[in-house]
Formats: structure tokens, sequence, C-alpha cells
């Protein structure tokens, strides 16, 4: 009796041996998290936490260039924990995109981390700063690494309780401000998120993200789409998309440059990735059905956001608006399903991350160096302050996607896609419309701001004879603020100039994420598929 | 609280739930209970002693930083997770070891250690929580 | 009974958006708790809710005898609940501290992030 109902089941658990090779995927998480743990045991000893998140963060870069070349290499690689077999247990997968990102904020994170020494005392090392970046860290690599729905929710907290930390470091009354609206938006976003998440499993019975590309198909497509809108919902509040962007430019300028730097290179891209993992890869019959709301919503995100920047005189505030232009240009790629149109929505969401981060550690430089957060008391620091002046121009460029600057390239792709699109109804041309005003709308908003803080011949009012603005003098911390800026810089720099890598896994990774069979295979449940 | 009944009797409580948390933690595999509980009732009864003795005492009582344990839990947690690539199995696959020792056999494993690890995550960062909301002047976790 | 939950869900949501609605910190973290409770009871019915018996083996057995509760949203909510206390503990001490240093209850008063008398954009160029 008992050999027969042994007989009758299917096996539980994965029995081939799992290679070293394979825990590529596991790394990054696995390093950021440890050492995250680490810190925090060690964060009473003077000068460890700096060196050792630097080591770390170094780590975790080197595991996510392993893991990209192992999967440009073999395909979508996926590990699911604990021997349980694929739809039961958690799976983490990566396909190129996920790789790609996940090395990206690595780097940022690098970046900020040395950022952050410019505003940091000595006696100050206990707050535990770099545990919550690299928790932070953890959270993001996990949220871009993950197979799994639930999971991505768990790491999504992961990351909101992480920034919530790091939001309120320093305690001042405006950051208590700032937290509040950015902590109950972005709770509320994932608590949506969870209410969709149930609804999914009700409906499919599966939170394994290639279990929902198998029995997706099958299932009732109203039903389908109606989550497919509270994910956009979610998603879209937490990557800022235009009518629940307003939390982002009330809280962002808030905490520390650099941490500000991190939230706006890292927080808003996760959201933006999940929508497209989860419209794009995983419920692509109902991201047709929504395909007038993301036009609409990529076209007033277009639009509106670089006019808010064109308003505003505080300067990070006004940084704000680019992280949310930004975040248009990726849902016009998402409205946009061909391979061009997904790989212009990828690429520039790894633009973003990069672009978007020097644009707030020059800013914050701008405002450790002059002492002010507002651009109409600033001016003519080109007399004073040449290499800001070309690193904030070049990065408005940038962002703005000027070729051959790096913005330009996924714009270009979109465009394409638009163009292609264009030839079978309207809305690719709208989409064109939208993406090129918005590009102009960019430039103007940036080069006054730059026009502004740089050109003119002094603050508000005197701009009569030439009268630049005192500085405070270099620190050796801002030096190293400044060079780590210039690092950032360089790689976005040389990205632009060669582009053809960057383009040919874009491509590749857009094709990946549109087919979507090397995916479930890699998880190991492809034999069942219908 | 400045009660002279409850600073008496306050050693007393926190004693008993330090042990019977522990008990929870080790019984959690097969029955109810486990270290996330565990972690809670410990915690609970560094707040009853902060109550009773002031979070001056408790700090003085627990000697480590509360969040270098929750800190050392997440590290515990982690490697316990990490052992399975010894065995060419993924991440996080539990691991058996029976220690017999002549009269008894004790089943050791590696979700026993995680458990382990959690119980001093959730201890430490509730413990921390908990002084912090005791303590009056503003004071961050 | 699924019916009676569903119904119940909406209740919570619907009375958890309402308190969220308000411009009170302390209620909108109540709302919070409660959306996050009907979410979570949704999760629970999402699971089909049946009368078996808990998913345990017997033992000397591979498979449970008859029909069995579904034991995977019990593990989901828990881990929901768990982040769900941790994000209202963190957002009741914020309050808290809102409360003391802004002195504000009400979120139209917090207006040191986004000032209400915004300058003008500038004029030139």
């Amino acid at each position: 009796m008992e050999d027969l109902a042994h007989a009758a089941l299917p096996p539980a658990m994965i029995e081939t041996a799992t290679a070293i090779g394979d825990w590529l995927i596991v790394l990054p998480i696995l390093l950021s998290l440890l050492g995250a743990a680490f810190l925090m045991v060690l964060r009473r000893q003077r000068g460890a936490p700096v060196i050792g998140a630097v080591l770390i963060v170094g780590g975790v870069i080197a595991a996510d260039v392993g893991l990209l070349l192992r999967i440009l290499a073999d395909g979508p690689l996926s590990m699911t924990m604990g021997r349980w077999l694929p739809p039961f247990g958690i799976s983490l997968t990566a396909d190129l995109f996920s790789a790609g990102f996940a090395l990206a904020a690595a780097v940022v994170t690098l970046v900020v981390v040395l950022y952050a020494e410019m505003g940091r005392d000595a006696e100050k090392g206990r707050d535990g700063f770099h545990s919550m970046v690299l928790l932070l860290l953890a959270g993001v690599s996990g949220a871009f690494l993950t197979g799994d729905l639930f999971n991505l929710y768990v790491w999504f907290e992961v990351m909101l309780i992480a920034s919530f930390g790091l939001i309120v470091l320093g305690g001042t009354p405006l950051q208590i401000d700032g937290a509040i609206k950015y902590g109950f938006i972005n709770f509320l976003a994932t608590t949506l998120f969870l209410l969709a998440l149930g609804l999914t499993y009700g409906l499919l019975g599966a939170l394994n993200m290639a279990d929902i590309i198998r029995v997706a198909p099958e299932a009732n497509p109203a039903a389908l789409t109606g989550i497919a809108a509270i994910l956009l919902l979610a998603f879209g509040t937490k990557a800022a998309a235009f009518p629940v962007n307003a939390w982002l430019p009330a809280s962002y300028h808030t905490p520390l440059p650099a941490v500000s730097a991190l939230f706006a290179g890292l927080l808003t891209k996760v959201g933006a990735y999940a929508l497209l993992r989860t419209l794009i890869a995983l419920l692509p019959q109902s991201r047709d059905l929504l395909e007038p709301v993301l036009v609409g919503l990529a076209i007033t995100t277009l639009l509106i956001a670089p006019l808010g920047a064109i308003a505003e005189t505080n300067l990070r505030r006004a940084a704000g608006f680019f992280v949310i232009s930004g975040i248009g240009a990726i849902l016009a790629g998402l409205a946009l399903p061909s391979r061009e149109g997904i790989a212009g929505a990828g690429l520039y969401i790894f633009h973003a991350m990069l672009s978007v981060t020097a644009l707030y550690l020059i800013v914050g430089l701008i405002e450790q160096r002059t002492g002010e957060r507002d651009t109409r008391r600033m001016g003519g620091l080109f007399v004073t302050s040449t290499p800001l002046s070309i690193l904030f121009f070049g990065t408005i460029l940038a962002i703005a996607g000027v070729p051959p600057f790096l913005g330009f390239w996924p714009k270009l792709l979109l465009l394409q896609a638009g163009v292609v699109e264009a030839g079978e109804n309207w809305i690719g041309w709208a989409l064109v419309l939208a993406l090129v005003i918005n590009a102009v709308l960019t430039l103007i908003a940036g080069t006054r701001i730059w026009a502004h803080i740089f050109l003119r011949n002094g603050p508000e009012g005197v701009a009569g004879a030439l009268e630049p603005m005192a500085l405070r003098p270099w620190t050796g911390r801002a030096r190293l603020a400044m060079g780590s800026t210039l690092l950032l810089c360089g790689v976005i720099f040389a990205i632009s100039l060669w582009p053809n890598p960057m383009m040919e896994v874009g491509q590749k990774a857009s094709a990946e994420l549109l087919d979507t069979s090397r995916y479930v295979d890699a998880v190991g449940l492809a034999e069942v598929m219908p | 609280m400045n009660s002279l009944l409850f600073r008496t009797a306050a050693p007393l409580i926190v004693a008993t739930m330090l042990v019977f948390s522990v008990y929870i933690c080790l019984r959690g595999h097969n029955e109810p209970g486990g270290g996330f509980i565990g972690g809670l009732i410990a915690a609970s009864a560094i707040a009853v002693y902060g109550m009773a003795s002031g979070v001056p005492a408790v700090r003085r009582a627990l000697r480590l930083d509360p969040m270098a344990i929750a800190g050392s839990g997440v590290l515990l947690a982690g490697f316990s997770g990490l052992i399975s690539i010894f065995i060419d199995a993924p991440f996080l696959t539990s691991i058996w070891l029976y220690l017999d020792l002549g009269e008894t056999v004790v089943p050791l494993s590696t979700p026993l250690f995680f458990d382990l690890g959690v119980y001093l995550t959730v201890f430490g960062t509730l413990s921390a929580v908990a002084m912090a909301l005791e303590s009056d002047p503003e004071e961050e976790l | 009974m699924d019916y009676v939950l569903a119904a119940l869900v909406g209740v919570f949501i619907a009375l958890g958006v309402y308190l969220l609605l308000s411009r009170s910190v302390v209620r909108m973290l109540l709302g919070m708790t409660i959306l996050g409770n009907g979410v979570n009871l949704l999760i629970f019915t999402a699971g089909r809710v049946t009368r078996g018996v808990a998913p345990i083996v017997p033992e000397g057995l591979d498979a449970p005898v008859g029909p069995i509760a579904n034991p995977l949203p019990q593990a989901l909510i828990l881990t929901a609940i768990v982040i769900g206390f941790s994000m209202f503990a963190f957002l009741l001490v914020l309050a808290y501290r809102a409360y003391k240093s802004l002195d504000a209850d009400n979120t139209d008063r917090m207006r040191l992030a986004e000032p209400d008398d915004a300058p003008q954009p500038p004029l030139s160029y």
C-alpha cells in the first residue's frame, strides 16, 4: 500500500545536482544581504563600514558581471531554493535584462557609497548608513533576479524598509515631512501589489513567473486584465508615472544628496522593471487590452514631467521631474511591444539608472559647494567651477537624449518602434510626437536650469555685472565625491561613444522577454507546456 | 513604571520568558513555535525588563548592541543556507545530521540554525525598537 | 462561505480606502492597517476555503489522506502580516515624530517639503 502510494506520486524534489556556476544568481543578493548584516555587527568600528561596503559592493559587481556573461553565453539562468520542484519552490530566475539592471544597480551603489563620504562626519559612522545601503542593494538585486511574484513582493518590501531608514537619516523636520509622503504612498503601492498577487493566485493558482506564463493564456482574459490593471497602478505608483507621481517631487529632495541619488537611480526603475516583466513577459494578452491606457499614461507623463522641471526653482525638486520624464519614455516602450520598443524601454531603464544618478550627484555637489538649494540664489558658477558646469551640461544632454549621449540610443530604438507602429495606426505617431516634444522640453528645462546656475552673471536680482557666487573650499571628502561622480560620468560617456555592445545586448534581451520559451525552459517547466 | 511589586517580580518574569522563548524556538520544527515567535517572546521579556528597571540597565544586561545581535542573526541564517553548496544542492537546501549520543539521537540540521538566526534577528530588532520607544530622548534605531 | 468572505474583503478595503482619504495621519495609518487586513483576507479566500483537515501527512504515509486545507495562503499571509507589521511600526514612529517636530497631524499643514507659497518660476531665459 505504501509502495503503491509512493509510486503514484510525482517527484517532489529536484534530483539533479546543482552546478557551482548556478550560484552566480544567488551571489549578488546574498553578498549584499550578508554584507548589510556584517556591517550592522561592525558599525561601532571606526572606518570599517566604508571599506567593508566598498569591498562588498565590488564583490556584487563582480558577481553581476559573471552572471551577465553567463546568461549571454547560455541563456536565462534559474535556481530553485531548497531543492523543491519549480512551481512549488521559490525560483530565482535571471534573463539578460535582470542581470543587466542588477549590474547597473551595483555600479550606481558603489559610486554612491564613495560619494556619501562627503556629507558624513567621522562621528556619524554609527548610524548604520552603509548597512541600509547594502540592504537596499539586496532588495533591488532581489527584485531584478527573482522569478517568483510573491518573492518580488518581499524584495519590494526589503527595499522599502531600507529606503525608510535612509530617508529619515538625519531626522530634520523637512525629511520627516518628505518621509511621511514617501512612506504612505509606497506602502500603499506595495499593498496594492499584494492585492493583485492574491487575485493572481486565486485565478491562476500560480505565483512562479514561469508557471504564470504557462497557465495565463487559458485563464479568463477579463479577470486577468483586471489584475494587470491593478499591477499597472501599483507599479506605476512605484515608478511615479503621471497621475500618481506627486509623491516623488515631494520627497526625493529631502534626504542627504547621496541618498536622493541612490533613490532616483534605483527605486523608480525597479517599478518600471516590474511593469516590463509583468505586462510584457507574464500577461501580454492583458497588455494588449490595456494598450490605450498605456499610451495615455506615456504621453501625459512625457509631456507634463518636463513642464514641472521648467516651473521649479528648487534644484533637486526639478531633478525629480527629470526622473518622472524618463518613466514616460519607458511607458512609451511598453506601449510599443515590438522588439525595438521593448529594447528601447529596457535600455532606457539602464540609461536612466546611470544618468539620473549622475545628475543627482552633480546637483548634490552644487548644493554642497554653494550652500544653496534654490536656483534663484545661484549664478555665475561658470567662473568658479568649470568642471561642474561641463558635467551638468553633459548630463542634461544625456537625459534629454541628444546624440551621441547615452539617452539618445534607447530613444532612437523607441522612435524606430514608433515609426514602424505609425505605419499601422495613429498610436505610433502620437508616441513619436510625444517623445520628440519631451526631448525638446527636457532640453529647455535642463539648459534653463544650467543657464541660471552657471551662465548668468550672478544670482537673481543682481544679474547686471559679473558677480559669481563665492564657493566653499574643496575638502578631501568633497574631492572624493567629485572623483566618484567623474567615474560614473566616465562610464556613461564611454557607453555613449561605444553603444554597440549595449544595443546588441538590449535587442537580445528584448527578444528573450517577448519569446519566453527559453525563460520557462530555464526554470524547468517546459516539458509540461500544453 | 516605578512600582516596587513590578520591579521585584520583573527579573523572575524576564527569566521565565527568556527560557520559554528558547524552548519555543527549539520545538518549532515539528510543533507550533519557531524562531520568529521565540524571538518575539524574548524581545517582550526585554521590553518588560526595560519597563521595570529602565533602558540603561537593559543595555548593561544585554552587553551587546541589539542591532548587532540582529545582524549576527541574519549572518547565521544566511550561512546556514550556504552550507548546501557542499552537497551540490541549491541555496537553502536542508541538510540533516543525526548525532548519536548513545542514549538519545539529536537531529542537527541547517533549518535549526536558520531558525536560530531568525530568533536572533527578531530578538535584536524588536529589542532595539522597544528600547528606543522606552527611552525618552530622541533616540534613533 | 466564500461569498461572505468576499463581501467582508470588500468592506475592509472600502473602510481602509475611506480612512486613507482622511487628512489625519493617524487615521491614514489605521486605514493602511485595515486595508492590509482586507488584502490578507483576500489572499486567504483566494486560496479556496475548504473544511479540510490540517495539511499534515500522517505518520508512515507519503501523501495526506483525503482533502486537506491549502497551506500556501497561510504562508503568504504570515509573510505579509510580518512585513505589514514592521511597516506599520515604522510609520507609527514617523507619525509620532512628525507630530512632535512639525506639530501637525493634518497633512494639509505639512508643507515643509512642498511650500505653500511656492515662488513663481523665473521669467529670465
